[in-house]
């Protein structure tokens, strides 16, 4: 039963070796895109495509690869995945395409998938290749999500632009109580005040992670 | 004056890690000495200074729609070879940057034992691709802009790792909450440290001016509304 012996490829990433916060691989599009909900959820899903794909070619190609040169294959392979992802975001999505502008044409250099290729793929078969791949491309997800959630919530007080709130200008829901929207949450500092906190809880949890 | 303008908006406003999150990795990675720092810094700095200015010259006159007709002759004006930009200026990004470490390896070994290490991790690191991209979707308008853009942008990453490096070195010997040391305090530092880098943003429209301007010519427009409003109103009576 391979699939069993190998599920903890897909499991670890998501907790006790995420990319994001323990591998610290692919901080910048996690900070960049975050201020809403949905746009985090579409990054997350192009990665997944990128890396779950990427990661079978380059484990496929791993022993004609020459060694010099493997960084310039690796890089042609996901700038190929990657024009893939931007053609249908903007033939399905224009105004997402929008939001994320060079965001996806970032994928290429998101250090996710160089580092997936290189620590990964370039020494396994594809099928394990494909597992790490689709569970690192979730861990980078659920990191996702959660900045996206806490800064869309707070910040313009919807989620995936519905308003979970009430509405701030009628004072409905919550704002009759008084409260208000943080508009500081949708500024850049705060994606990163927002990860140093997940940081915090995570390690708080879990001792074993922590530095020095 | 353009280029002091764009110097400075490079550096200080658009700055690459602060403003908007590139070549974080890097960043975060390489930032617990400030001598590695400074090398990692100045190999960035040079990488740009050569890779936006040659994707500037690939962006005119191959991958802009119509740019084919440029450098081919008229008949090729209807070409769009926009959507291979990803591809191309990655590969133009890889190559120059593994020439680069050949050159400098066979001239000044000083200063490859230096910057060596480093120059491979750059190919991958987003404020290099992010440079590219951004020159593109800004429109920068010559060869000597492109050229500008590339050192500043360059020289805002150089800043951001040197005073983040720096920070770095000095906090060990704070008392930070052990679950918060490493990475969770960085980030949080770093975080301040853009809000800081935000009250830049006044710096070249002169602060308050055109924001006065703005509001006096939206008055004036209500005021004007309002006047048009009551004539409608006054016939219609």
């Amino acid at each position: 039963m391979g699939f069993f012996k190998d599920s903890n490829l897909i499991t670890d990433p998501l907790a006790d070796n995420n990319p994001i916060t323990i591998q610290v691989l692919g901080i910048c599009s996690a900070l960049a895109i975050t201020a809403e909900l949905e746009a985090s959820i579409v990054m997350s899903v192009a990665v997944l495509f990128v890396l779950g794909v990427g990661n079978v070619v380059i484990s496929l190609m791993r022993n004609i690869i020459p060694s010099k040169i493997r960084i310039i294959v690796q890089l042609i392979v996901v700038a190929t995945l990657v024009i893939i992802v931007d053609l249908v975001l903007k033939a399905f999505a224009y105004e997402l395409s929008k939001t994320l502008s060079v965001f996806v044409g970032l994928i290429i250099t998101n250090c996710i998938i160089m580092g997936r290729f290189e620590a990964f793929a370039l020494a396994n078969g594809p099928w394990k290749s494909f597992l790490d791949g689709i569970g690192n491309s979730l861990g980078y997800a659920v990191i996702l999500v959660i900045v996206g959630f806490f800064r869309e919530l707070l910040g313009s007080g919807t989620l995936l632009g519905n308003p979970v709130l009430g509405d701030p200008i009628e004072k409905t829901g919550v704002y009759a109580y008084g409260y208000e929207n943080n508009g500081f949450m949708l500024l850049a500092p705060m994606a990163l005040i927002t990860v140093g906190l997940i940081i915090w809880v995570q390690r708080s949890r879990n001792t074993a992670l922590i530095e020095d | 004056m353009e280029h002091i303008e764009l110097f400075f908006k490079s550096i200080f406003i658009d700055n690459m890690v602060f403003a908007v999150f590139l070549g974080m990795c890097s960043y975060l990675a390489v930032s617990k000495k400030v001598s590695t720092a400074v090398g990692l810094g100045a190999a960035v700095i040079f990488v740009l200074m050569i890779t936006v200015p040659l994707n500037w010259l690939l962006d005119q006159y191959l991958l802009q729609p119509g740019a084919l007709a440029k450098t081919l002759g008229p008949e090729y004006a209807s070409y769009d070879l926009s959507f291979l930009s990803f591809i191309m200026f990655i590969a133009t990004i890889a190559t120059m940057v593994q020439l680069v470490e050949i050159v400098v390896e066979k001239f000044s070994p000083s200063l490859y034992n230096s910057l060596g290490i480093f120059l491979p991790l750059i190919a991958v690191n987003c404020a290099i691709l992010g440079g590219s991209l951004f020159m593109q979707s800004r429109e920068i308008q010559s060869l000597g802009l492109a050229f500008n853009y590339g050192i500043s942008s360059g020289i805002g990453w150089f800043i951001a790792i040197l005073a983040i490096a720096a920070i770095r070195e000095k906090i060990r010997y704070s008392n930070v909450p052990p679950a918060l040391r490493g990475l969770g305090i960085t980030f949080i530092i770093t975080g301040l440290m853009a809000i800081g880098f935000m009250s830049f943003g006044g710096m070249l429209t002169g602060g308050e001016v055109n924001d006065k301007s703005e509001v006096i010519s939206t008055e004036v427009i209500q005021k004007i509304e309002k006047e048009v409003e009551g004539i409608v109103g006054n016939s219609n009576k």
